[in-house]
Order: C-alpha cells, then sequence, then structure tokens
C-alpha cells in the first residue's frame, strides 16, 4: 500500500496542527478508514492518532443537565453505559443495531459521526465519484441505486450517510464540541453533515485540521427517555447497513403529544430530521392517524433517484411504526435484536 | 432386473467401532489454537510476495502499464506482464480434458471480464507489492460488455454441467400440459454468486532446479498436479503439493486456475519463493462463481393433483472464452413422478469469468425454482404441499425409470413433518401471526443430490508395534475428512483410532480423488475399505500358513480383525495379536493398496441419489417486508453416516446456505461496466448468527447396498437444495406473495 507518515501527537493542539496538513487525516479506530484505505479510496500521506490523547475518552453529565460524551468513546462503551442506556434509550438501540459486536468495539464515537458512505461507487475507484474525485461524475445515479438517497440528493450525488447512531443523535439536538485551527468552537450535528449539492466532496462543514473532541446532548434531550425507540429495517437481521431507519422520541402530557423528534437515516447524505412532521404532531393524541400525517409530511419532499421508490413508502412506513413503539413506551431494556423488527422475537440471543 | 450383490462378505471381515461415532475433528484444537498451517501461512526463507493487478473494465484490452513505475517502488522486485513472464509449455487455453478450464495468465493483453488479472507485481514485502499494483495505472481500450441474461444471441450449449445432455425428456409433455386440469406456468431468476470462502485462494510456490514445492489449498490434488506439470513442462513427480486444511473450498478450489499458476509463474520469473494470496475482491471473477439462471417451469396436474407433465428450461450464462453451463433444469429428473418430463436449457455469453462448480451447481439453482414451482402447484390443486409431494412421490427415477439404490424421502418426510409440527399448516397463505402480530408461514422443499463417486488410492499399513497407518492424498475442506476418513481406515484395519496414523493433504500419498461433487467420502472410503482388506489379508496369510500360529489353517473359515488382532471366524477363542503376528514372521511390516471407484453395472441398474425433507419457518414483518427465518427442520437420508456429528455440521450448513439462498446473496453487477459492485464480505450479503435460527437436522437411517461397499451417499451439497426453496415457500405462505426473483428483497414484500 502507499507509503504514509504515522503521528501520534500528545495534545488536542499538536494534533490539530499535524492534521491541517494536506494529505493528513485523523486516525481513530480506523473502523472505516483502514478499509477506505485498502481499497484505494483513501490514499493519505500522513496519519495523526488521536487515540492516545488524554481526555476524550470520557462521559460526563454537566451541572446544566447536559450529557458530554468524549469523542474517543468506543460505540459499545456508551451504549453499555447504565445511565447513558436509560437517559438515552434511542441512542443505545441505535448503537447497538450497527456494525458488529466487534467494531462497535472498536469504533468510536467521534469516528462514528465522519465515516464516509457506503455507496458501492465510491468505494470502486473504477467508476466515476464526485464524492471521491470531485467533478467526475457520478456512476451511482443511473447504475445499481436501490438503496440509495430519497431526499436531499442532487444530480452530483445520490449517496446516504449510513450511520445509525447520528439518527437519534440529530432528533435530540446533539452538539459537536470542535477543535480547530482557531481554538474550540460547536455546531449543532444537523449543521454537521452537508447535502451534496454541487459539491458531493465535502462531507461535513468541518475545516482541516478541525478535530471532534466531543458531542454533547442537551438537557432537553433527557426529557423523552420514555418514550424513544430506534427503528431499523435492513437486509440481514445484524451487521448490515439500514436501508431506511428512523428515531422517535416523544414527550406525553396527559395522553398528549408535548414534543416529538424524528428522525430519518440511511435516505440522505445527513442524517434527517423531519421538522416538519414534529410539527404535525404539537400537542395531538397519540393515534395512527396522526402518526400516518405525520410520515406522509416527513416524506413530502422525497423523490426517488434511481430504482429505489420504494424507500419511500418504506420510510412513512417506518415513521408510523418507530411513532408508534416510541408512544407504546420505551421498553424496561433494550430488546436482544435493538432495533429490529423482530425485536419482539423470543428467544433471540444474538445481535 | 439382475440381482447385484456388491457386499458380500470378503473371507476376513474388519470390525470396530469408530465409524458412526459422532467423534469431534481431530484437527479441532488446531485450529483454534491457530496451529493448523493453512498455505498462506507457510514463508519459506527468501520468499517474496505477489500481488495481482486486475482489470477494472469487463472487455476490452490493456493499452498501457506503468511498469517502470512499479518498479521504482522501493521493494519492488519485479513486474510480470504479458511482455515479461516465463514461457509456459503449452498454451493454457487448450482444453487438454474436460477438467481443464481457460485461465487468464497474462498471455495477452486483452481482457475478458472484470476482475482479470493483468499483471503481477512481485516484491519483498506485501505493502510494496500492493502498492506497485496500484502503480501500474493500466489504460485500456475498452469495448461495450456482455452483462446479464438478455446479453446477446441464446444458444443451446452442447452439454450442461459435467458432460450432461442440454436436453431430456421422457413422454409427451405437450400432451400431458393439454390434459391437464391444472396448470402453472411460472419464470424464477437466480442472481450470480460467489464461493467467498473464508480462506482465499493462496499459494506459496518455491522452484529449486526443476522441481517444485507447492502449499495451496485444493480440492484436487492430483488434477491440479497435473495441470500443473502440463502447463510448466515438468514431470508430475517433480511437483509436491501440500494442502492439509482448506478454510473452504465450495468447488471453486477444485480446479487449477489462473491466480496460483500466476503464482508459480512469478517464482520462476524471480528465482525465489513467492506467495500470491488473492485479496477478497479478486476472488469475484478468476475463480468461478455460480452463473445466473432464469427457468420456467411448466406443470401440469389432473383433478387428483398427479402431475401429468413437467416443463423445466433454464437459461444461464457461460463466459465469452469458455464453456460451463449450470444445469439447473435437471433438477427436475429424480423427485417428481410426471409421466412426461422434458428438461432443456440455453445461454448466451456474457463478459465475466467462467461460471463453474459452486456447491451443488445445478441442483442449487434449479432447486428453488423446481420447489417453488411444486408449492404454486399444489396450491393450484389446493393440496397441502407435502400431501402433493407424497401424492407425486417417485417410486422410480422418472427421467430413466431405473429403480433407486435406495430412497429414504417417505421417512424423511414423515420425520421431518413431524419435529416440525407441519400437520397445523394452514393451507391458505397469510393466516397465522405471532403475538408480537407478525406474519408467520411454513414451507417445505425436498431436497435431493446424487450419490457420486470417483476414483482413488490407498495404501494400507500394519506395523510391528501394533499401530497401522492409512494414506491417501484427501482434502480437508472444513468438512471433516481428517476425522470421518480416519474412522473408516481405523475399523479398515481392525484398529483403535488412536493407533492409525493417518496421513492425507500432500499429493505424494496415493490419489484421493477430487473432493466434489459430494463424492468424497464415499470415494476415499471405498479406497481406504479396499486398501484394509488386502493387508488385513496379507497380514492372515502370514498367521493361517504359519503352525505356529493359533490362527494356523484358518485360511478358509477366515479370519476377524478386530481391536487389533485376528480372531477366527469359526472359534473366537483362536486369535493373535498383530505385532506377534509380525514378529514371528520377522517383518516390520505389511502394506497394501486398495482402490475405490463407482461400480459401472450397479450404476447402470439404480439411480443413486441421496434425498431430504426441508420444512422452515419464516416471520415477515407484515408492513416493513422485512423477512427472517425462526426455525428449520431438515431430515435427509444419505446411506451410512460415518461421523453423525461432522454429517450434522455438513447439514447445517447447507440449510443455512440455503436460506442465504433464498433471502441473502447476489453478486450486483452494474448493467453497464459489467463490474461487480458488492464484491466484500460487508456487502455481499449472507447470514450473520442472528440471522440463523435454531437449526434441527435429522439423520434418517437408510441402507444401500449398492452405491458402494460402505454404503456411503455423501452430504456434501444436499443441505443446500430444499432449504432455499422451503424458505421461499415459507414467505410465500406468510404474505401470499410469490416472489420469482432471488434473493426475496424488502420491496417485493411491502403490499
Amino acid at each position: 500500500m502507499k507509503q504514509f507518515d504515522y503521528v501520534r501527537p500528545a495534545t488536542v493542539a499538536e494534533a490539530v496542527a499535524a492534521a491541517a496538513q494536506p494529505g493528513a487525516v485523523y486516525l481513530a479506530a480506523g473502523t472505516n478508514l483502514l478499509d477506505l484505505m485498502k481499497g484505494g479510496v483513501s490514499r493519505p500521506d500522513r496519519l495523526v492518532d488521536v487515540t492516545h490523547l488524554d481526555g476524550l475518552d470520557g462521559i460526563e453529565r454537566l451541572a446544566d443537565g447536559s450529557l458530554r460524551i468524549g469523542a474517543l468513546v468506543s460505540n459499545a462503551d456508551l451504549a453499555h453505559d447504565a445511565d447513558f442506556a436509560k437517559s438515552y434509550p434511542a441512542v443505545a438501540e441505535a448503537l447497538l443495531s450497527g456494525a458488529s459486536a466487534q467494531l462497535r468495539n472498536a469504533a468510536t464515537v467521534g469516528g462514528n459521526l465522519l465515516q464516509r458512505t457506503r455507496c458501492a461507487y465510491f468505494y470502486d475507484t473504477a467508476s466515476r465519484c464526485n464524492k471521491r474525485e470531485a467533478g467526475s461524475g457520478c456512476d451511482a445515479r443511473e447504475g445499481e441505486n436501490r438503496t440509495h438517497a430519497v431526499l436531499g440528493w442532487s444530480e452530483s450525488c445520490i449517496a446516504t450517510h449510513p450511520s445509525d447512531f447520528c439518527v437519534p443523535l440529530v432528533a435530540l439536538d446533539a452538539i459537536v464540541e470542535i477543535e480547530g485551527r482557531n481554538g474550540r468552537r460547536e455546531m449543532a450535528l444537523d449543521a454537521l453533515h452537508r447535502l451534496p449539492g454541487n459539491s458531493p466532496e465535502r462531507d461535513s462543514a468541518l475545516e482541516p485540521g478541525d478535530l471532534i473532541v466531543a458531542v454533547r446532548l442537551p438537557p432537553a434531550a433527557r426529557g423523552f427517555a420514555a418514550h424513544a425507540r430506534y427503528l431499523k429495517v435492513r437486509e440481514r437481521t445484524s451487521y448490515a447497513f439500514a436501508v431506511v431507519s428512523a428515531a422517535a422520541a416523544l414527550r406525553i402530557e396527559n395522553g398528549k403529544i408535548a414534543e416529538t423528534r424524528l428522525a430519518l437515516g440511511g435516505i440522505a447524505a445527513k442524517p434527517w430530521r423531519a421538522r416538519v412532521a414534529e410539527d404535525v404532531l404539537m400537542g395531538v393524541t397519540p393515534t395512527a392517524d396522526a402518526f400516518q400525517e405525520a410520515a406522509w409530511r416527513a416524506l413530502t419532499d422525497a423523490k426517488p433517484s434511481g430504482d429505489n421508490a420504494f424507500k419511500i413508502e418504506l420510510a412513512r412506513r417506518i415513521v408510523v411504526r418507530a411513532l408508534t413503539l416510541a408512544a407504546a413506551g420505551t421498553p424496561a431494556r433494550i430488546p436482544a435484536l435493538p432495533a429490529s423488527p423482530f425485536a419482539s422475537t423470543s428467544g433471540a440471543i444474538h445481535v | 432386473m439382475s440381482e447385484l450383490n456388491l457386499t458380500s462378505a470378503p473371507t476376513h471381515l474388519r470390525h470396530g467401532s469408530s465409524i458412526g461415532q459422532p467423534l469431534t475433528r481431530r484437527d479441532g484444537i488446531l485450529k483454534v489454537k491457530g496451529q493448523a498451517t493453512y498455505a498462506a501461512d507457510n514463508h519459506p526463507p527468501g520468499m517474496l510476495f505477489a500481488v495481482m493487478a486486475v482489470s477494472s473494465i469487463a472487455h476490452g484490452r490493456v493499452t498501457s502499464l506503468d511498469v517502470a513505475a512499479a518498479k521504482r517502488h522501493p521493494g519492488v522486485v519485479d513486474v510480470m506482464t504479458p511482455d515479461h513472464k516465463p514461457r509456459l509449455a503449452i498454451d493454457p487455453e487448450i482444453k487438454t480434458n474436460p477438467f481443464v478450464f481457460r485461465m487468464e495468465v497474462l498471455q495477452s493483453n486483452e481482457v475478458r471480464y472484470a476482475n482479470q488479472p493483468i499483471a503481477v507485481v512481485i516484491a519483498e514485502t506485501l505493502e510494496a507489492a500492493t502498492e506497485g499494483a496500484v502503480l501500474l495505472a493500466p489504460r485500456y481500450e475498452t469495448l461495450p460488455a456482455l452483462i446479464g441474461l438478455d446479453a446477446g444471441e441464446s444458444y443451446v450449449p452442447p452439454v450442461v454441467g459435467v458432460g450432461n445432455p442440454t436436453e431430456n425428456h421422457r413422454g409427451d409433455v405437450e400432451a400431458g400440459l393439454a390434459s391437464a386440469g391444472k396448470q402453472i406456468d411460472s419464470i424464477y431468476e437466480t442472481p450470480p454468486q460467489y464461493h467467498n470462502a473464508m480462506e482465499p485462494h493462496a499459494i506459496v510456490a518455491a522452484w529449486n532446479g526443476d522441481s517444485l514445492q507447492i502449499d495451496m489449498p485444493t480440492q484436487g490434488l492430483m488434477l491440479s498436479l497435473g495441470r500443473i506439470a502440463e502447463l510448466f513442462g515438468i514431470a508430475p513427480d517433480k511437483i509436491h503439493i501440500r494442502s492439509p486444511f482448506l478454510g473452504g473450498g465450495f468447488g471453486s478450489k477444485g480446479l487449477m486456475s489462473g491466480p496460483p499458476t500466476l503464482g508459480i509463474m512469478a517464482a520462476k520469473l524471480v528465482g525465489k519463493p513467492v506467495k500470491l494470496v488473492l485479496r477478497r475482491e479478486q476472488m469475484y471473477g478468476p475463480v468461478g462463481h455460480r452463473a445466473p439462471t432464469r427457468q420456467r417451469l411448466r406443470i401440469g396436474a389432473d383433478g387428483e393433483g398427479r402431475l401429468t407433465a413437467l416443463d423445466h428450461h433454464a437459461r444461464t450464462v457461460s463466459s465469452t472464452f469458455d464453456d460451463f453451463y449450470e444445469p439447473a433444469a435437471d433438477a427436475s429428473h429424480t423427485l417428481y413422478a410426471a409421466p412426461a418430463i422434458r428438461t432443456s436449457h440455453d445461454a448466451v455469453r456474457v463478459n465475466t469469468g467462467t461460471p463453474l462448480f459452486m456447491r451443488a451447481p445445478g441442483e442449487a439453482t434449479g432447486s428453488i425454482a423446481l420447489e417453488s414451482a411444486i408449492d404454486e402447484m399444489a396450491w393450484t390443486c389446493g393440496i397441502d404441499p407435502l400431501a402433493f409431494r407424497l401424492k407425486n412421490y417417485a417410486e422410480v427415477e422418472p427421467i430413466t425409470g431405473k429403480p433407486f439404490s435406495s430412497k429414504a424421502l417417505r421417512a424423511c418426510y414423515e420425520q421431518g413433518a413431524a419435529r416440525f409440527g407441519w400437520s397445523k399448516r394452514s393451507l391458505q397463505p397469510r393466516q397465522m401471526r405471532d403475538d408480537a402480530g407478525l406474519l408467520v408461514g411454513w414451507g417445505m422443499g425436498t431436497a435431493t443430490f446424487p450419490a457420486l463417486m470417483f476414483q482413488a488410492e490407498a495404501r494400507a499399513v500394519l506395523r510391528r508395534d501394533g499401530s497401522g497407518a492409512m494414506e491417501i492424498g484427501a482434502h480437508d475442506m472444513g468438512q471433516g475428512a481428517w476425522t470421518a476418513l480416519a474412522q473408516i481406515a481405523a475399523d479398515e484395519l481392525g484398529l483403535d483410532i488412536d493407533r492409525v496414523e493417518f496421513k492425507a493433504g500432500s499429493s505424494d500419498l496415493p490419489d484421493a480423488g477430487i473432493a466434489g461433487g459430494s463424492a468424497h467420502t464415499a470415494t476415499a472410503g471405498a479406497a481406504i475399505h479396499s486398501a484394509g482388506a488386502a493387508v488385513i489379508a496379507k497380514l492372515a496369510d502370514l498367521a493361517t500358513n504359519d503352525e505356529r500360529s493359533p490362527l494356523f489353517g484358518a485360511g478358509n473359515a477366515g479370519v476377524i480383525a478386530r481391536d487389533g488382532r485376528l480372531i477366527r471366524r469359526d472359534d473366537e477363542s483362536r486369535s493373535e495379536s498383530y505385532p506377534e503376528i509380525l514378529a514371528r514372521a520377522g517383518v516390520a511390516e505389511v502394506e497394501a493398496r486398495g482402490t475405490g471407484a463407482p461400480n459401472p453395472a450397479a450404476m447402470e441398474e439404480y439411480a443413486m441419489h441421496a434425498h431430504g425433507a426441508v420444512f422452515a419457518e419464516v416471520k415477515v414483518d407484515p408492513e416493513l417486508g422485512q423477512v427472517r427465518v425462526t426455525r428449520m427442520v431438515g431430515a435427509f437420508a444419505a446411506g451410512r453416516i460415518v461421523n453423525p456429528h461432522l454429517v450434522k455440521s455438513q447439514l447445517f450448513g447447507g440449510m443455512i446456505w440455503g436460506m442465504s439462498f433464498a433471502l441473502h446473496e447476489e453478486a450486483i453487477t452494474d448493467r453497464r461496466s459489467g463490474r461487480i459492485m458488492n464484491a466484500n464480505l460487508g456487502e455481499y450479503h449472507i447470514p450473520v448468527n442472528a440471522d440463523v435460527p435454531p437449526l434441527d437436522v435429522i439423520t434418517v437411517e437408510e441402507h444401500d447396498p449398492h452405491v458402494n461397499a460402505l454404503g456411503i451417499k455423501g452430504v456434501g451439497e444436499i443441505g443446500i437444495t430444499g432449504s432455499a426453496g422451503a424458505v421461499a415457500n415459507a414467505v410465500w405462505h406468510a404474505t401470499g406473495i410469490r416472489v420469482r426473483r432471488f434473493p426475496i428483497k424488502i420491496e417485493e414484500l411491502l403490499t
């Protein structure tokens, strides 16, 4: 493979300086990056290994009721943190529905946010891909695209963001803390990922050298713990990306929906917050009709980018189901098959 | 019909308690501890690493390779290209026998499929060779690629599978269909699939003058050796291949393919040992795959639900440069008693690597279509699918009229159905739900696979220290040959298994035939059987001809070999141990060879097949369309079961693969480029643990006096047949939706 430099900075500031150089990329667990390097999709000159930086692997509850998750916390550690799972059950369920146990043990919070699309044309270096090589074209648009985007896509790119974790995070207004060349800043997770437009080569709003150091869940995120679910339809029971997924979280007061949070995964280049649908449910009784209406609103702007019209109807149904499950209440324990339509199937012992 | 008596007791009997025991695999601890040496684990001194550069186009020609750039990269030793390579002794395009398939070993700049090897970079490290291959930056002249089942003019191939007639018929199908009260006419499609053995194809090749040492996983040591000898123009006895363990083969490691040949060429080019291991994505091209099929089934039945005609046509593909045709329609030859049967095939040529044998070639693709169609026919007739199959039970092989050498399929149906609880099934689809409201469906399929045999030889030895040896170049692909064949060897030598040195997996041992066609245990077992008989006969001669022996004069009565002793058959009080006999005779050991081969007279007389019945339960989310198999029961009759533990594992594996066929597996080919877009195990879906439900395997007792002396039929492939159809039929029963294009996808079930 291509020769590269490997550096292991001692501080965040050193890391940022090292990664700001052209051709440098951050290495955390490498569960996505190393595959990209093996496939020749990513050919960095320098890997900046952040896994030895201090202070990025904690989960801390802040005075204002926020939760701050260090960027190096592993997916598994976060999902199995008892307080975390109790307070943000849909996030824990999403984490446990992703990848495999081995990958979850390695993969990090920061890395998860920045994983690349799983579009096969992005990975296939013989294909044209505007995300991999700006301006080269998009072979997915007229190609094998039944799993591609139905919202927010452009003629330049129809890829989707594959994360499960980001879907409930974006629903819960998560905030990303970033250390950059000009110091610390933060932004809403919803603003981190970009829609492709004419520049799909840029996945995110990050600048060279920017390092995600933490993800923060604001105080209000805790208010949905009693009615929060993540639902993921996929082509096998585990170790598969979502065809479509949804995170639904409700605050129910006196039998009425006081507040809704809804986001969809697997349908756009970013985790898709469905605010219009949330508004529809404000103050209404949680009924099938109301959820149908919300689902319809959530997908109003959807259009197929190829052989994937079914994803629009599937997304509507998943929204209805996720809202229905959320309304029924968060289960006391995360099911053995997290986020699965078969979560209720007895006897399941694997994920 | 003449009575064939193939299993009359020899004068001398051998006894043991190994056959039939559920021994754990004897190589298991080695494997768990990482001490089993697979081909790529070998690192001879001075070894270099070779990496293939492969074509990114499916059709055209390589116009340039930046060899200089690759060679400049630190660590790169040489770059093998069509212009710079060792000469082969014969043109690899020449098919010297029916088991030779064309390979790409840099004989020209032509590109015939995506992922075809176009150069090999040899370097001091794997990393340097890998980067060297990237730096070649090939340029191409691209020609339009032929892709898919409608790629061009279809034609009727001369044969399908290995020498099977392209068309077969018995009775008048059109008349049968015309007279039918009920008919179906359905088209099913199956996708291209790739073997994806966990161990990729690999070779470590080392030349020493004109002799050649090879470590390479192979399912056919002697076929590979013969092919290497002719390609490199050296005598077979100059070649030694070690293949003690395979990390799966499934048919893809049966015949010599291009990549290992390139490894040998690379070693010759640089004059040092070379290792070449395929990357996962490189396995999607030059090492065989299962061709896609489109199958039309026309079936007629009378008012009673008895078949009047069965017409099965399969369209498949071969490569643009060689011929292998998935014999899918042949699946309709053996199972159902239609008075009129016709099977036929046609094909188109596409720009892929040549399709080849993949676990149950023909049977697997044909089975899912046939079992789905039979299910449709049962529903059309308003009859339970099991009752329908029993009504059309074949008492003789339908296509030939031959009697079966044995057929315990009825017992498979009965025992499988009872274990599954089939009698509680609703006839109508979409009737059953679980507590959570998920749709529940039950489906079944009949499993069948021919009981084949090849040729094999074994060498047996009895030693003065009371131990024995059995030598045979058998192949353990993970199925357990190290264990099952050693069990046979122990009994055939009349020794405890711990007293037998069992040698296998090396080309300097007697030829065990190919480990394919579910025939390895039967073939190698038959050779071991006859070698054991021969060596015991020699030992018995030493004793019975020696007046000092208690067995003196027992030559006519015969002896029994058991527990390391020869015992007079007619007087068990008179016996002598092997060491006593050998010591008195003054010999260190006796040895003998034996062979195993199919019996042509029995094959002429009988149809020989293993059978089974598979029952599956699926649950389907009624709104979201996701499917999950929740239960499977398979009952199989496959003659004598040498090791029930290993056989169960084989059948589990087959059943899981059947489920995979119905629900998961598909190589997704870009419709324009012909490139496979999911050439990795992340996106080429096979079931993961969470997909595999509790599996229940019943081995139904079956004694077959005709297949071979040991009565073994083989279980390597039958598990996939029946299972795929059972799952597909269960999806129909759950949903009422008949999906005829496999794998079944979520969108098909969104109603």
